[in-house]
């Protein structure tokens, strides 16, 4: 397709696709970064958008964004500043000039920058100039006129020739990037099966995208060679579907069939539609009446022999405090999956945050211990749903999973495993014997009691909120009370024996180690490989078990000179740090913007400690 | 599998081994007795019952039961048991609420499990006051009573169970006395077998914080001029002597005397339990003392499709067509490549 006389080799590319949050951006970066994907990219993306359904028109609150981020090598962050950025109205400028990089390419369209627009999003004249952008690389596209000519003889009305735009500029970056159309024309095709005229439409903007950026002669194609990735079967996946197929997946290994009760909460939703739609798979999914119903029921449903999970972010975590605190007592097993976002309380919806981790361990009334696990990218997810399900199942306790908005929106691609070579979970199920079974029984290895489904014949029992004897007769007596909590503790405690140890990334002694866990595992990695690569003697430790810890800690944490907590909140795991590891000083960096880390200023700060400042 | 036929039990079946800890002279001992009764008779194998409770006196229900039970926490019940139901619709589940954990704190599972009509027993113990933290008013407490959080009486509206239960798109409703063994255990035996969410509700006694409050219709010396037992088909007479009835006049609920103003048998409303339409059946749940007598016996029981079958029907319906048997067909659907 036409002659590409100049190409730029690059390792890697930031591309953010942003604008009104009608324009259809996060199709325009999905369907980018599917063929980016399939080209052989490494990459990561995170879509950004307002909570606003439609937040007015033109303004900077109601812009949406779609950042990918691809490369020849492994990429595991979608990116801080980019390296092109697709406006599609003034006020996109606006809100992503601070994300760009000095010199970058700006592709805008020409003829939304009206007066109208210009003023909506808060400037008085030329945003390039405003913005001080002239010696960018800039492209004034006139792409809906040119969306309008292309589609002049189809007989469309105005607003469907309109909503190709974003088509027209995915074309032009199809061009850019040097990638082929024919995966976006199969996907239209699919989409508007029933309506040709759309998907022809659709088709004809990307292509007059592409040959219009072939012909302006102001662009230079990037070739960004495919990634060395490990060979095996791919596919993409975000960090909120991988969660829902992990419990599939753990259910399938269990032999149980799995149930989810929730609430519909930004950014946990994902989770529940995606297994509200398997019933192919035989999942049981009831969208209950609010955030307590959803986890009562999925422990009514767990009481009756199944896998059960509930989902919700922060302000839904509060509310389903009490019965996490039942389902301690009632040692049943339950998963529930808190996925982070800025709080307190409605707080920022739509942005990612890892200030419940206190709330997550201690957010109960008494002594209610449960475990806490955090995945770290999106498609690990799928791993550690898998194993809080596990957990849950063998040590007849309940787990609760903690990801974050980042990561439950953020994608990537994902080598797909065999369901062969997941473990087996095996839960302790009650046995009819000769004793009389006895509720609160236990295993004298991990403390569990045996788990007795009604229905089966002689198990008859009763379990509850209060206080129990091992026969499950209500008791008031204080040494039984103290026995009971301590029991119950030590259950918790004892889940370390399949937790492995913390995992060091470099060096098993430096000068520095990052701490972080969960969702910031992407941004501190390539912060530490770039410290790393510049001779810097800096390691990396990120947690996913949280509650109990790994055995290594201490000895890890005792090789390094420094230790750096790293966390998108006011410093709650390096409380915990300190609580449980007293002996070493923790620094800390932290953000609360709803916003990641970017790589630079992680940077920045573990410099400035390894020069002692 | 067990045949049901076959199957003999008896109250004694029903009783746990744990000692009845209510109140001498509390109307929940009865309750108790009139549920292992319609128990031992429903034909069920005993390990097919769940009981499930919230938070009251009442609540206590499960440990009194030989059956499995979940006692579990303030309002949630209805939640908890349709969580049971959901995921094993061959069990019997039953909830045992109170009126202020099934209406205040538990009023929006309360509503929401009888819109959906998931097929769980409910029974609604309603003693019109808060029993076991001794002595508040209750959603269903009468407007003025005094009480300790009330102590110049209330200032609410009282909710009626059944006018709530036929709001929420109900299609099962019974009242019974606490105090009735054999009527109650002939409602729980057809709340059980009745397809879909039944609230039964029982007018409840609590001798310490509220004695006597529904004796003004349940005492052995009015009851029968005071309150009207319903029976589907049958004419709607009541009364010491039987010859008092209810009549529709224009759009109300009127009560008659046989004999009087030419009025005999044929002219009283005859009692539909099966009819949908609520209109009728939502009268005769608002009947009051001492304008009506209060009714008793099933009041609507409609044939209607359970929530927990059609969750089935709809698995069973995708599962035939698609093409999608296990995760490992998940996992590789859609769009994926191979890396070479």
């Amino acid at each position: 397709m036409g002659k590409k006389s100049q190409v730029i080799q690059k390792d890697e590319v930031v591309i953010r696709f942003s604008g009104d949050s009608g324009d259809g951006m996060q199709l325009t970066g999905t369907l980018f970064s599917e063929t980016a994907a399939l080209y052989g990219n490494d990459l990561s993306t995170f879509p950004d958008y307002p909570a606003e359904i439609r937040a007015p028109q033109g303004t900077v609150g109601g812009v949406s964004g779609f950042t990918v981020h691809l490369g020849h090598s492994e990429i595991n962050t979608p990116g801080d500043y980019a390296d092109v950025l697709v406006a599609m109205n003034p006020a996109a400028v606006r809100a992503n000039v601070m994300w760009i990089k000095e010199g970058s390419t700006i592709i805008y369209d020409k003829d939304s920058f009206t007066d109208k627009n210009i003023e909506k999003a808060g400037y008085l004249g030329d945003p390039i100039k405003e913005e001080k952008l002239e010696n960018y690389n800039i492209i004034a596209a006139p792409i809906s006129s040119m969306v309008k000519e292309a589609l002049k003889d189809f007989g469309l009305d105005p607003k469907s020739v309109l909503r190709t735009k974003n088509m027209f500029a995915l074309g032009m970056a199809y061009w850019m990037f040097n990638r082929k159309l024919d995966y976006t024309e199969d996907y239209c095709d699919k989409k508007f099966k029933n309506e040709p005229g759309i998907a022809k439409a659709n088709t004809i903007a990307l292509r007059a995208g592409y040959y219009y950026a072939e012909t302006i002669e102001t662009l230079t194609p990037v070739q960004i060679s495919p990634a060395p990735i490990a060979k095996g079967r791919y596919r993409n996946i975000n960090g909120n579907t991988a969660t829902a197929w992990g419990f599939i997946a753990a259910a399938e290994k269990a032999g149980l069939k799995l149930f989810i009760g929730s609430y519909p909460i930004t950014p946990a939703t994902g989770i529940l539609e995606e297994l509200a739609a398997r019933k192919d798979l035989g999942v049981k999914s009831l969208q209950a009446e609010d955030e307590i119903a959803g986890i009562c029921t999925a422990l009514g449903a767990s009481f009756a022999g199944y896998l059960a999970v509930t989902t919700t972010s922060g302000p839904g975590l509060a509310l389903k405090s009490e019965a996490i605190g039942l389902a301690v007592m009632a040692e049943l097993p339950l998963v529930v999956v808190n996925v982070q976002r800025g709080g307190p309380s409605t707080g920022l919806p739509t942005k990612t945050e890892q200030a419940d981790l206190l709330q997550a361990l201690y957010g109960r009334s008494g002594e209610c211990p449960v475990v806490v696990i955090a995945a770290s990218t999106p498609s690990n997810c799928f791993h550690f749903a898998f194993e809080a399900a596990r957990i849950t199942l063998e040590h007849m306790t309940p787990v609760l999973l903690l990801t974050d908005g980042y990561l439950g929106n953020g994608s990537e691609p994902w080598r797909i495993p065999k369901m062969a070579d997941l473990p087996e979970i095996k839960s302790p199920f009650a046995k009819i014997g000769k004793e009389p079974y006895l509720p609160y029984k236990r295993d004298d290895k991990r403390l569990t009691r045996f788990w007795a489904i009604p229905g089966t014949p002689g198990l008859e029992h009763r379990i509850g909120g209060l206080e129990k004897t091992i026969k499950g007769t209500v008791s008031y007596v204080p040494e039984n009370h103290e026995y009971m909590v301590r029991i119950r503790e030590e259950k918790v405690a004892r889940v370390v024996e399949k937790v492995p140890n913390l995992k060091v990334y470099g060096k098993n002694s430096a000068d520095l180690l990052v701490v972080g866990w969960g969702g910031v595992y992407g941004h501190l990695i390539t912060a530490v490989r770039e410290l790393q690569s510049e001779g810097h003697k800096v390691s990396l430790a990120n947690f996913n078990y949280i509650k109990p810890l790994p055995q290594n800690v201490r000895e890890v944490f005792s090789k390094f000179r420094k230790i750096i907590v790293c966390e998108i909140n006011l410093g709650q795991f390096a409380s915990y740090l300190r609580m449980n590891f007293q002996e070493f000083t923790y620094h800390q960096l932290n953000k609360i913007q709803g916003i990641p880390f970017t790589v630079k200023e992680i940077k920045d700060n573990c410099i400035k400690l390894l020069e002692g400042k | 599998m067990t045949n049901t036929q076959l199957i003999q039990y008896s109250l004694k079946d029903f009783k746990s081994d744990q000692e009845v800890r209510w109140c001498p002279g509390c109307g929940d001992h009865a309750v108790l007795s009139s549920v292992q009764k319609a128990l031992s008779e429903l034909g069920i194998p005993k390990e097919k019952f769940a009981f499930i409770s919230g938070i009251g006196c009442s609540s206590r229900f499960p440990y009194y039961m030989n059956t499995y039970g979940f006692h579990g926490i303030h309002g949630r019940a209805s939640a908890i048991a349709s969580g049971v139901k959901i995921a094993n619709p061959d069990l019997s589940v039953w909830q045992i609420t109170g009126d202020g954990d099934a209406l205040a704190i538990g009023g929006n599972h309360f509503i929401h499990t009888v819109r959906r009509n998931i097929d769980i027993n409910i029974i609604l113990f309603n003693n019109e006051i808060y029993g076991l933290t001794k002595g508040q008013y209750s959603p269903t407490s009468n407007k003025g009573l005094v009480t300790k959080t009330s102590p110049f009486g209330t200032l609410e509206e009282p909710f009626s169970v059944g006018e709530l239960v036929i709001g929420a798109k109900g299609k099962f409703f019974a009242r019974t006395v606490d105090t009735n063994v054999s009527l109650s255990t002939s409602i729980y035996i057809e709340a059980a077998k009745h397809k879909g969410t039944s609230v039964v509700e029982v007018l409840q006694n609590c001798v310490i914080f509220n004695n006597g409050i529904h004796d003004v219709v349940t005492d052995k010396e009015v009851r029968d001029d005071r309150t009207i037992i319903l029976k589907h088909g049958e004419p709607m007479n009541f009364g010491k002597d039987n010859r008092s009835g209810l009549i529709l006049d224009g759009f109300k609920i009127k009560v008659v005397r046989i004999g009087g103003n030419n009025i005999t048998e044929k002219d009283l409303l005859v009692h539909n339990a099966h009819e949908s339409n609520p209109g009728i059946h939502y009268m005769l749940a608002s009947m009051r003392y001492p304008e009506y007598p209060v009714a008793l016996g099933i009041i609507r029981a409609v044939p209607w499709p359970t929530y927990e079958t059609a969750v089935g029907a709809q698995i069973n319906d995708i599962q035939k067509n698609s093409e999608i048997k296990n995760m490992d067909d998940l996992l590789n659907s859609g769009s994926v490549w191979e890396v070479e």
